[in-house]
């Protein structure tokens, strides 16, 4: 593969295969449930349908309502394309590219956050309030997985950082990893992807008074970044790196199956938590990960 | 010894200590309580070099005791003394739960420093030890229902306990299960206990508990 064609290609992978997956999550309620569910593709037809929509815009609103969900989705995009996609390596890797990774992900929500105050909609500000200080709590969690597998390559790039410890450690990150994945993406125990219950929603508020193109940004967007933690969390518990291509594909769609199951199960079968309850199980992820770091750093003797 | 087996237990102990700082149910104490028990049970086997019928008595009969006995005696208590079952913490969830996991990572920081007996050092016996003494201190300290308390006394028995079992070739097992049936005619009495304090008090909060009365 030559390195001309390895951008768009990736690009069309991110693009091209994220919206699949909140369709199979979908899928996959609907088949526990018992019912039969909205077509494995409906999110395509979603952004078809959006994209040929036009924008109501409030009176209220500068620029800054479009431009937010744009900048938003070009970072969550960028923060797919650093992430290295198992022996293929990274597109740009270089030191401290985890750091960026985490930076971009923060500046896709300040960007989400900032168009959603624009309207002057005071039930979205209440969103936003909501969706920050869980965040805040989550990105630490973040931070101390991507610590543990730096402590344990002694590397802050991240095709180095992805060849993952055994054992216990393991099984600490992956945890860890699962219950941050469910936070930063709006998922169950923390959020309700289809909830139209005004006082519990978090992240349905902040998009609620965007439409059109932007709001098709906004939801392409929440799937590439659902598909990023997915193969995240897999490439840090798997070891697809020293694999040959074939079959790292083959281990890579293995790992993203069962994650994408896994939370259509938790989805499927938990409530949502109370609200006082979230920053106990996001302090627990935090933990989980913070003893994965120390099992890094410390070896395999603690 | 089976080092790495023993490790892990040990490791699913001191998560269970964590768990049960963030539980917010007296069932879901009570449940981790009894998971840590069973492990600790099990820890005789992978202590010992051979085979003897009284060490595997002794786990068997802690196993029992620790894992079903004692749960359901404080389980008869919760459902006899009708109270409420979400915990109504003193020290809150979270704080208390960063507080027990600081003090793992610190009992662990501490064994290192430990002058340990070969055979010792490369186990979590004495920071599993300390670690669940913390836990244990910190429920009994912050919480203010007396079955939680006991749980915490219980989570604080079994530190001691791993504690007992560095010395598991020194110390007869009597003792061992001498302390088991003090621990489980404890919990009996306790749960006798909690009963009166219901009808007399019409609550279990211990902070009640500071006036004597005729």
């Amino acid at each position: 593969m030559s390195h001309l064609w390895e951008l768009p290609l990736r690009l069309a992978f991110w693009l091209l295969v994220a919206p699949l997956v909140p369709g199979l999550i979908n899928r996959i309620k609907a088949w526990v449930a018992g019912r039969r569910g909205p077509p494995v593709l409906q999110l395509y037809y979603d952004l078809a349908r959006l994209w040929r929509k036009q924008v109501v815009k409030s009176p209220l609103a500068s620029p800054g309502f479009i431009l937010g969900p744009a900048v938003a989705w070009v970072a969550v995009v960028a923060a797919a394309l650093l992430l290295p996609l198992g022996p293929a390596g990274s597109i740009a890797g270089f030191p401290g590219d985890a750091l960026v990774l985490v930076y971009l992900l923060a500046l896709a929500r300040f960007a989400t956050a900032w168009a959603a105050m624009e309207p002057g909609s005071a039930f979205e500000g209440m969103g936003v309030v909501r969706e920050v200080s869980f965040a805040v709590l989550a990105e630490g969690s973040i931070i101390a997985a991507l610590l543990a597998l730096s402590a344990q390559a002694g590397s802050l790039r991240l095709d180095a950082m992805l060849a993952p410890m055994v054992g216990t450690g393991s099984a600490l990150l992956a945890a860890g990893l699962f219950t941050v994945l469910l936070a930063e993406n709006c998922r169950v125990p923390f959020d309700d992807p289809n909830t139209h219950l005004e006082l519990t929603m978090i992240h349905e508020v902040m998009v609620l008074d965007h439409s059109g193109p932007p709001l098709a940004a906004i939801l392409h967007g929440a799937s590439v970044k659902l598909l990023l933690f997915s193969v995240l969390l897999v490439q840090a518990v798997l070891p697809v790196a020293g694999l040959p291509p074939w079959l790292a594909g083959a281990a890579l769609l293995a790992g993203v199956l069962p994650v994408v199951v896994g939370i259509g199960l938790v989805e499927s079968l938990l409530a949502r938590l109370a609200f006082r309850r979230v920053p106990l199980l996001l302090t627990t992820a935090f933990l989980l990960c913070l003893f994965a770091l120390l099992m890094a750093w410390k070896g395999g003797t603690a | 010894m089976n080092t790495s087996g023993l490790n892990l237990l040990i490791g699913l102990a001191m998560g269970l200590n964590l768990l049960a700082l963030g539980s917010g149910r007296v069932s879901s104490l009570i449940r981790a309580v009894s998971f840590q028990g069973m492990a600790l049970g099990a820890m005789p086997f992978l202590l010992s070099h051979e085979f003897s019928p009284w060490v595997t008595l002794v786990a068997i009969a802690t196993m029992v005791g620790k894992g079903w006995v004692i749960p359901l005696l404080l389980g008869r208590a919760m459902r006899a003394a009708h109270i409420e079952r979400e915990i109504d913490p003193l020290i809150g969830f979270v704080p208390s739960l960063l507080l027990g996991a600081g003090g793992t990572i610190a009992a662990i920081a501490l064994a290192r420093s430990l002058p340990l007996r070969p055979e010792h050092a490369g186990t979590l016996l004495v920071p599993g030890a300390v670690a669940s003494i913390l836990t244990g201190f910190i429920l009994l300290i912050g919480r203010n229902k007396a079955l939680s308390q006991v749980c915490g006394y219980l989570i604080l028995e079994n530190g001691i306990y791993l504690f007992g079992l560095l010395l598991i070739h020194a110390t007869p097992l009597l003792v061992e299960a001498g302390i088991l049936l003090d621990v489980t005619v404890g919990v009996f009495v306790i749960g006798i206990i909690v009963d009166r304090i219901q009808r007399a008090f019409d609550t279990l909060d211990t902070r009640k508990l500071t006036v004597l009365r005729e």
